[in-house]
């Protein structure tokens, strides 16, 4: 599971693949061509950058004809914000021991 | 959770009956954030680059890299939070109240989710929060 982890973080620490992911979240699915269009690289870039986002899951492709289909998969982001809520946990706790901290610091 | 059009930002924040200067303290010494945080080597000077430490585990090795960003005595203190791939900042808040002190911290940075079909897709997910879950509770 950490590996999967590592490939969502990894694919969206570039700003030009979340672009490509939020535009398919929002827009829903388009081709390389179209995305390529918009994206302001080019094609092999895109293609590339597609590569990644699917290996992290966020993305999912289908062929038809030539062209082939690119959609987002946002529940692939789960872990994004489940680790926002694990940093929750972490801080809260830490909260604790920082006051018994302070309170040991008045002795 | 607040949030913004590309990330979230984790929020605690706390009333202590203590000084600004005390909290200060604990939160820019060494040996002290050793005490409620984790092994570092932090000093409350901009640009300075130090680790967290935890006790490594399969596939990490427990490290935290931080680099200062803000420092202003008693009432601001902010460094980058770069672990696994994830870079956020830590940003912590002092401000002084009758009985003590409102200490905030914020965690920004966290990417956001898109899509409306997201919050249904959780229970896939349900053992990698387990082992978070285990995670946390190696982290004490």
């Amino acid at each position: 599971m950490r590996a999967v982890t590592d490939n969502v973080f990894r694919a969206l620490a570039d700003p030009t693949r979340r672009g490509i992911f939020e535009r398919l979240a929002r827009d829903g699915e388009q081709t390389v061509h179209a995305l390529t269009g918009r994206a302001g690289v080019s094609q092999p870039a895109v293609s590339k950058h597609l590569t990644v986002l699917k290996r992290a899951k966020l993305v999912r492709h289908r062929r038809e004809g030539r062209e082939t289909h690119y959609s987002a998969q946002p529940q692939a982001l789960a872990p994004l914000v489940d680790w926002m809520s694990v940093y929750g946990a972490f801080w809260r706790d830490r909260f604790d021991q920082l006051e018994n901290l302070l309170k040991r610091m008045d002795k | 959770m607040t949030e913004t059009a590309t990330t979230h930002t984790l929020v605690i924040e706390r009333e202590m009956p203590h000084s600004p200067e005390k909290i200060w303290r604990a939160l820019t010494e060494g040996q002290l954030i050793e005490e409620w945080l984790l092994k570092n080597d932090f000093k409350p000077v901009v640009g300075h680059r130090f680790q967290f430490r935890r006790t490594p585990m399969p596939n990490w090795n427990g490290i935290i890299e931080c680099e200062v960003l803000e420092v202003e005595p008693t009432s601001r203190l902010s460094y980058g939070w770069g672990s696994m791939g994830l870079e956020t900042v830590v940003a912590w808040t002092l401000t002084p109240t009758a009985g003590g002190t409102h200490l905030r911290m914020e965690q920004s940075g966290f990417p956001s989710e898109e899509g409306a079909n997201f919050k249904g897709a959780k229970y896939g997910w349900r053992s990698f929060i387990d082992n978070l879950e285990r995670l946390v509770g190696r982290l004490n």
